[in-house]
């Protein structure tokens, strides 16, 4: 499919503004048109230089949200959290795209960065839309008590294959610095993510190449969790694949019988995926089926 | 901060063993109005803690909230207002929550509880 689908999901919802701040510090100049005219721009009231701006990555994970809007809208989530919210971006959008016809949704956001959060808030503010906001590694200190309560997380990671020391810095360099394959932050919001999400959670997170997505679906999988690509992007820079997983009975079951079953029925699964992912990439940006 | 969020923190400092609910010291706090949702009220009301938040509602000088509440309560209009009301509408702008087992401040700054861990605390125990 084209980038055209996403343009009927897009223009399917009011849109906010049409302030591009945070579209400007984007490079590529395609990228940047078609944002303008194709989702809700939120405006950028305040920025900080220790704060990561949105971007190709931000603009991924919100258009994922944009797709399956319809879908989150019949899940009528209690509770939806962002981890990493940085400038609010993400959070701000999700919150105004569900609005009205998600009364009952309540909205969390944490940072590890304290200047991030208080962009977050601002950005909320400004947008008339309200979200906890909480200074927090991933999720700590909420996440004991919100165990098993939260029905939809958005993550756009620190992915970026960096050197290990650099994880966890101070500011901006936490926004991106992913440690080796950019996978150690990713590796530790997983099981925080299985933790806290609802028997009917659902997760969306941005993925490059180098962090293997493929394998980080293995992890969700033995879990429980299904998967499928919602948003696929290549950038001049990067491939993006945005990822929705969600708790799948079947998976548990089929894992018991992991026994009984031929080695082949797993290998086939794999396959699939393989097949799914070549597939999407071979255009610059795709929406694949369902692979997990 | 919504008192829904002081619920829902917790002290998870290493070593302890229970770290909620989060004594709540307030400097400065505001009254929101949220627009009133009964199904938010009744999906959460078996997830609250009722004590931490009667007490937690007494301490931001709102005493209407009964000492014990069962799901019976969830059909009356009026419990229901008033429960929304110490959930959602009272905000904590500054002060601080402080672990009941070790008595370590959290801050609370513009609204925004900071739940960060130093080092030697357990940053990175998730
Ligand atoms: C790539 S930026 C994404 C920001 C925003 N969500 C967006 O999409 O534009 C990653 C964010 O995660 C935050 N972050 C990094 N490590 C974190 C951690 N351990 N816990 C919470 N947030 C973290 C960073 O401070 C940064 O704001």
């Amino acid at each position: 499919m084209s980038m055209d689908h996403n343009v009927e999901v897009g223009s399917s919802y009011a849109v906010s503004s049409t302030v591009t701040k945070d579209v400007e510090g984007c490079r590529n100049p395609q990228v940047r048109s078609k944002i303008s005219s194709r989702i809700a721009q939120i405006r950028l009231v305040s920025g900080h230089p220790e704060v990561y701006e949105p971007c190709d990555d931000s603009f991924a994970l919100v258009d994922a949200l944009l797709a399956d809007r319809a879908n989150l809208i019949d899940h009528q989530p209690n509770m939806c959290l962002e981890i990493g919210s940085g400038s609010g971006y993400v959070i701000t959008s999700l919150a105004i795209m569900l609005g009205s016809e998600c009364p009952g949704t309540h909205y969390f956001a944490t940072d590890i960065n304290p200047h991030a959060v208080e962009v977050t808030c601002k950005t909320l503010n400004s947008h008339g839309v309200h979200a906890e906001v909480v200074c927090s590694n991933i999720a700590s200190g909420l996440q004991s008590r919100l165990a098993g309560m939260v029905d939809v997380i958005v993550v756009n990671p620190p992915y970026v294959p960096t050197p290990e020391e650099e994880v966890g810095s101070e500011g901006i360099t936490a926004a991106w610095a992913g440690g080796e394959n950019g996978r150690t932050v990713i590796d530790r919001i997983l099981p925080v993510v299985d933790m806290l999400l609802s028997s009917r959670g659902w997760l969306y997170m941005v993925t490059l190449a180098a962090n293997n997505p493929l394998q980080i679906c293995q992890v969700m999988r033995e879990k429980g969790y299904a998967s499928r690509i919602v948003v696929q992007r290549s950038t001049e820079e990067e491939s993006l694949r945005i990822i929705k997983f969600w708790r799948d009975a079947d998976i548990e079951s089929h894992d018991s019988n992991k026994v009984k079953s031929l080695s082949g029925s797993e290998s086939w699964l794999l396959q699939l995926s393989r097949m799914s992912l070549w597939r999407s990439s071979s255009s610059s940006n795709n929406r694949v089926n369902e692979f997990s | 901060m919504r008192l829904l969020t002081h619920n829902m923190l917790s002290s998870n400092i290493k070593g302890v063993s229970n770290g909620f609910p989060l004594r709540l010291e307030v400097e400065k706090f505001i009254e929101k109005e949220v627009e009133f949702n009964a199904d938010f009220l009744r999906n959460m009301f078996p997830k609250i803690e009722w004590k931490a938040l009667v007490d937690a509602a007494k301490t931001l000088g709102y005493a209407d909230l009964p000492e014990e509440a069962d799901p019976s309560l969830l059909d009356s209009d009026d419990f229901l207002k008033k429960y929304h009301h110490a959930l959602l509408e009272l905000h904590v702008e500054e002060g601080v929550l402080i672990c009941p087992e070790t008595g370590r401040k959290f801050p609370v700054n513009k609204g925004v509880p900071n739940m960060l861990l130093h080092e030697d605390e357990g940053f990175w125990r998730l």
